[in-house]
Formats: C-alpha cells, structure tokens, sequence
C-alpha cells in the first residue's frame, strides 16, 4: 500500500512517498511525512511493517544527526548507507528483525553530486538513478526506465515524477492519494508542491 | 586498563629515563599543589630525547621526515629494503590507514601499541561507514584514548608523540600532532623530537603558504639536514614519507620510501653524502 519514489538529476534528488497512514480498510491518516531529513543534505523516506518503520527511521536519523554533531561534518549520503546497510543486516539475523524498505537521497557536497540508494529489509543497497517501492513501483520503474534522464532539470523531474503518482492512482486500486515530494540539492532540503 | 589501583606503579622519573617501582606510590593520577600532571610533563621530556619527525603541508600533498635513532651494520632490515608491504623500517612512519600516515617520537614500544590501536580503529570506521576515517576523526581517537590513560587507571601516559598526515574529502589535505596529554592541534608545519624547537623556528622562516608538494619535499629536507645530529642525510639515517592524492584513481596516495628511493631523492636535492674523490652532479 505505501508508495514511495525517487529520482535523481541534475545537482538534484526528488524523494516522494505517499501520505496516507491506512490500517486494514480504514486510512487513519492522509497527511504523515514518511520523509525523514537525516541531515542538511540527507533524506530518508521509509515504508513497511508499522512500528519498525518509524522506529528505525527514528534510530538511524538519531544516529546520523549523533555522528554530525559528534564530528566535524555530516556523513556523506555513501557512508550513511553502509551505516544504514550494516544496521538493517544486523538486525537481520537477530531475534526480531526490522522490517523496513528505504529510499535514501542526499547531496554529497564534497564531490558535488546526487546520490540516491535503495534499500530493502534484507539490507540490499544499490545505488541508482531513480528507484521506487511498494505496489507503486511497478508502474514507476517502467515509466521511469522510459522517461528517466539523469541531467534533466528540476521541471523535467518534477514532470517525470507526476508521470509515475498519476499512473499509479490510475491502475492501482488502493489509490493513496496525496503524496509529500521532497528535494534535496547544494542549497539543502526543501518540500514542493507537486 | 587496570581495574583497580595497584601498589605497583610504571613511573617517568624526573631525569627523562623510566623504571618500574614497586613502592606505595601517591596516586598517580592527582594532581599535584600546582595543578600540574608531572608524568605528562616526564612524557614530553622523554620524547624531547627521542629522533625528530618533521611534518611540512603542501597545497597538493603533506610531506613526513623522521631522523632513525636505531641503526647499525647489524640490523637487519632486509625486510625494509625490498619493501615488502608499506614501506619504513618499522620505527618512525607508519601507514595507519591508505589515507593517513603517522610519524611517532618517542618509546618505540609505546608508539607500537598506539599505531596498531590507530590501525584498528581506522578499520573499524571502514567496517561502519566503508568509507575511509576522516585524519582529524583518528586523531581524535588516539588523543581520546591518551587522555584516558592520564586520568582512569593509575597507569603512566603513553610517551609518545605523533604527527599525523592525511587526506580526506572534507578537508583535504591535513597535518595534525598529538602529544601524551591527549592533546591534538593542526599545523602547517610542525616537528616533534630532538631539536625541535630549532627545526620549527627554520619551518617559520622558510614556509610559504603555496608550497607545492616537490617544494615542501625540498623545504623538509634542508631542514632535517640542520637539525638531524649526523653530518650527512642518508637512507640508513633517515625516514621519508609523502602523502598526495592521486587523480587518476581518485583516491589519496601514501608513500613511505624504501631506502634506495631515499637515497635518490637526496641525490636529486643535492643533500646525499659526497664521496671522497667524485663531484656531486
């Protein structure tokens, strides 16, 4: 049910997800930030088993914010998924395993360039161009496999991530309505209005 | 570290030496009247005997000398020559991690047990982040570790000094030097050692803020040559490091010379051993 997409671009990463909080039949709430701000540079959005979702989000923003204020700078969006990676394959092989789906974007501001990763419960990390999860990403990746172009403008991403929340409140049956698009790039985070 | 105080106790003694006495010693770790830590200070006065380390940052890399206390036609250090793994004999410059090298002064035994302490934690920092340690994060980490050991414990400081030379995405190239307090501090350049004080009054005069890495290479070597307490530079005499960064690879490059490339090196600056009857070129 829970939807969540990414895209990079040029000096860019859009990160959306869905704001729909549903619990069998009955949405609960249609305006929750699944979007987590891990640092100035850094965003998280997370989907999967209510309770471990924003647990562990909380955990890893906590920890994130914990190593910047420690150090002298911020982890690099590479660092903080190995730290992401290696958390989520801990938990894999303990006594209750967190069941959480990630999508990490972030700007690395000393090699200038958009990073994005996606990251499953297993402790999966790839690092890609654009990525989705949830039922949604099956309509995303194929729009995106056709229309993705990783030096598009910030309008041409916005354009192509309509493309993708328009097709999946077309097809798929549980429709989640709004969702909460967020960008990150050199000047930081912001939130738009798609 | 001990787990409870002990009536035996690894102390500095005033004259710069150290021995182990077995006597019921005040603690260790009070402060005296003054406010002072003597064992901190008996540290710094036994490394002040120790051989030099020079450190000189450049715009495009950080450059290491160390003047070897531990030579002779007996030892053996075949292993050294043919470089077998990071360079250096073993005894002043370290690679601590393929972004930082280390120079110590001091007890040699002491900066072991601290270079392979630096080496564990900068894996360990790869371990969580595979990504290599920011140089100022390790330094931080050794000092952390220092410092503990002047306060916890009732065991001596460690009496060593290090000057670590790195380079890392966020600040590039860095010179930092830690001292058995736990203190660290980043330089420009700096020395540790015997003659310290006349080295780094040569560094004042003669560092340039753009130094290039061959320049400073030059600058590290004219200096060593007027502190070291031999007459000559030579590889059996000295120890020589360089941190760059390679664009190629896009990674930073640390080398710690094997003794034929010091000897070259020299001989390119003009600074080798003449001999009796043939010119310098």
């Amino acid at each position: 049910m829970e939807t969540s997409f990414a895209l990079t671009g040029k000096g860019y990463v859009i990160v959306a997800a869905d704001t729909t909080a549903a619990r069998s039949i009955v949405k609960m709430q249609i305006d929750q930030d699944k979007i987590k701000e891990l640092s100035p540079h850094l965003l998280m959005a997370y989907s999967g088993e209510p309770g471990d979702t924003v647990q562990f989000a909380e955990f890893v923003e906590r920890n994130i914010r914990l190593y910047q204020i420690r150090n002298l700078y911020p982890l690099r969006p590479a660092a903080a998924a190995s730290w992401i990676r290696r958390s989520l394959a801990e938990s894999l092989r303990s006594r209750n395993p967190y069941s959480v789906n990630l999508l990490l974007g972030g700007y690395d501001t000393s090699s200038h360039t958009p990073n994005l990763y996606w990251i499953d419960y297993l402790g999966t990390v790839v690092e890609v161009p654009f990525a989705a999860h949830g039922y949604g990403s099956y309509f995303a990746l194929s729009l995106l496999d056709r229309y993705h172009d990783p030096e598009a403008s910030l309008e041409e991403g916005l354009a192509n991530l309509k493309r993708c929340i328009d097709e999946v409140a077309k097809r798929l049956v549980v429709n989640p309505g709004k969702y909460k698009v967020k960008v990150v790039d050199k000047d930081g985070i912001r939130e738009v209005e798609i | 570290m001990a787990r409870r105080y002990d009536s035996r106790t690894t102390i500095f003694s005033p004259e710069g030496a150290y021995l182990t006495l077995s006597i019921k010693c005040p603690d260790l770790t009070r402060l005296s009247c003054t406010g002072r830590l003597y064992q901190i200070e008996y540290a710094m006065e036994a490394i002040s005997h120790a051989g030099t380390v020079l450190g000189v940052l450049a715009k495009d890399g950080v450059v290491l000398a160390a003047e070897k206390r531990v030579t002779g036609k007996l030892l053996d250090l075949s292993s050294a020559k043919e470089g077998g793994g990071y360079g250096g004999s073993g005894e002043k410059m370290f690679l601590l991690n393929s972004n930082v090298i280390g120079g110590v002064a001091g007890i040699t035994s002491d900066a072991n047990s601290l270079v392979n302490y630096a080496r564990t934690v900068a894996q360990q920092h790869l371990l969580q982040y595979n990504d290599d340690i920011p140089v100022e994060l390790l330094a931080q980490r050794l000092c952390d570790m220092k410092q503990g050991y002047t306060q916890f414990g009732g065991l001596r400081p460690f009496g060593v000094s290090l000057l670590y030379a790195g380079y890392d995405p966020h600040y590039h190239f860095q010179l930092y030097h830690s001292d058995p307090s736990g203190n660290y501090s980043g330089w420009k350049a700096t020395c540790i050692g015997a003659n310290n004080g006349t080295a780094q009054s040569l560094l004042k005069q003669e560092y340039k803020d753009d130094l290039g890495v061959e320049e400073a290479i030059g600058l590290v070597l004219r200096v060593m040559s007027k502190t070291m307490d031999s007459t000559t530079l030579g590889s059996e005499k000295l120890e020589f490091a360089v941190l760059t960064y390679d664009q190629v690879a896009k990674a930073p490059k640390a080398k710690i010379y094997k003794p034929a490339e010091i000897d070259a090196l020299l001989r390119a600056e003009g600074l080798a051993k003449k001999d009796e009857d043939t010119e310098m070129k």
